[in-house]
């Protein structure tokens, strides 16, 4: 077995013409946790997508859990089947319950029987603090607890990896930290996880990397230590006295 | 609003005393020859019921399996799904009419099939087959309506492609495709009524074959028109109440 749990080796990607992800070189090992910043548009984003597949990386090796992610069907769906993902816009599905979101993955892709699954997802459900939710619309959930519910999906299908594609950018203020806190919890249950987030609090208390990708390039990585004190490039720098100034 | 309401009463009330011009008699069924008219004339309504419902299921099944190609990742596919929809569009009604029931036959026939088809299916598959191009444009706008994310969301829980369409996507995108696609109901029951030129008996052929022996045109076109209003008030009102009960699901 691997002890990294990704690895991004020279990974090129253009929209068109325009080059997104410049020779971007990554691995995260198990457990690990990673926290990408950068700029709007740097292709932060990118990388993560590429990770499972919702962006197809043109040039470059990646591997999860030591599969290669290739063309091959087999090899998309042997990643995703690892992968857990949690967007921006939580994604809910806003046809089914609480309860049937989180169920409808296990059943339908794991073949778990409606009673095991929903077992399952009630556990979850618990983990992410909200198990009184469980027989509501999306709908009719705070944006904080759709997110939280979209964590728990995320952890019924049991991943071994979680990728977080600013997950708290489009909450209200006061409902980012019961995100953060869930998010907190996984990562103290050794979860391994890439984050792309500004929450800089919360990459200095869980980021064991840092990140900070600026034009599709990896610009400068490291523990967040040194990352936070003393960054080495000037666009980093920059880029951190800008987003801690307040 | 209040001139062409006097207009349409003035309308109605001359044409209750009898007039050279008007002659309702023809329909009127307190007379037992009215009576007969009035029966001949609704007798048609069950014919263009069965002849729209069938034409109607025919095209929103025929209408889905075109419109599905149009989302696969293969080119070949969607050319297939544009090709369908830009050729069949394209074709009047009649003439297909004329080439499914006249045409059609010529061809099974050269197969050495021997399918009769009779005015009720030349009609049946004419309007459905005209008809699905429409509705497949339609699935396809309303499926893709539905955000993009909700497509990846159910990809990195690990469906298929062919079970976020039918977990996701479609029980979405139903309650925009339904509106549309009831427009296109209406517009079938209205069309059913070019089926009277190969001869099914439905209300305007019939309509037609009374103005042939009473020579009252008017009066019986003018009934024909209100048997197709009531159908197309009925189904609106079914739709109304259908997408009530769909639209108080979705918030819950």
């Amino acid at each position: 077995m691997p002890d990294s749990a990704i690895e991004m080796i020279g990974v090129n990607k253009w929209f068109d013409d325009f080059h997104v992800l410049k020779n971007i070189d990554l691995t995260v090992a198990k457990g690990e946790k990673v926290v990408i910043c950068g700029p709007s548009g740097s292709g932060k984003s990118t990388v993560v997508r590429c990770i499972n597949r919702l962006e197809r990386h043109q040039k470059g090796v990646i591997r999860v859990d030591g599969i290669e992610l290739t063309d091959d069907e087999r090899s998309i769906i042997a990643i995703r089947s690892e992968v857990g993902m949690v967007f921006q816009q939580f994604n809910l599905f806003p046809h089914l319950s609480v309860l049937d979101n989180l169920t409808l993955g296990p059943i339908k892709a794991r073949g778990l029987s409606r009673r095991d699954a929903e077992d399952r997802a009630r556990q979850y459900l618990d983990r992410v603090r909200i198990p009184e939710q469980a027989d509501k619309m999306p709908g009719q959930l705070s944006g904080g607890q759709q997110q939280r519910v979209a964590i728990a999906r995320s952890l019924c299908m049991e991943p071994k990896v979680l990728l977080f594609d600013e997950p708290t950018s489009a909450l209200d203020p006061e409902m980012i930290s019961e995100v953060l806190d869930v998010m907190i919890g996984l990562a103290e249950d050794g979860m391994t996880m890439v984050v792309v987030t500004h929450e800089m609090g919360f990459a200095r208390k869980v980021a064991d990397q840092m990140v900070f990708m600026d034009a599709g390039e990896i610009v400068e990585s490291g523990p967040p230590g040194p990352f936070f004190e003393a960054p080495k490039s000037a666009r980093c720098r920059q880029f951190l006295s800008q987003i801690l100034k307040h | 609003m209040r001139t062409p309401a006097v207009l349409a009463l003035l309308l109605v009330l001359g044409a209750c005393s009898s007039s050279a011009t008007w002659g309702w008699y023809v329909i009127d069924p307190r007379t037992a020859q009215g009576w007969t008219n009035v029966k001949f004339l609704f007798n048609g309504m069950a014919a263009t019921i069965q002849l729209s419902l069938l034409a109607a299921a025919i095209s929103m099944a025929v209408g889905l399996l075109v419109a599905l190609p149009g989302f696969s990742e293969k080119r070949g596919w969607r050319i297939v799904n544009r090709v369908y929809v830009e050729f069949i569009r394209a074709i009047p009604l009649l003439p297909m009419l004329f080439w499914v029931f006249y045409g059609l036959p010529l061809i099974f026939r050269s197969m050495g099939l021997n399918v009769p088809i009779d005015a009720f299916w030349g009609a049946v598959i004419t309007l459905a087959i005209s008809d699905s191009a429409f509705t497949s444009e339609i699935y396809r706008s309303g499926i893709q309506s539905i955000a993009k994310g909700q497509t990846e969301a159910a990809q990195t829980i690990g469906l298929t492609r062919a079970q976020t369409m039918r977990y996701v996507i479609l029980p979405q995108a139903i309650r925009r495709i339904l509106p549309p696609l009831a427009n296109q109901f209406i517009y079938i029951v209205k069309m059913s009524a070019f089926a009277s030129v190969i001869g099914m008996q439905e209300l305007t052929r019939r309509a037609n074959e009374l103005v042939v022996t009473e020579y009252r045109p008017l009066e019986i076109y003018t009934l024909l028109i209100f048997e197709y209003l009531v159908l197309v008030l009925v189904i609106s009102a079914g739709v109304r109440w259908l997408e009530r009960r769909m639209g108080s699901n979705e918030r819950g």
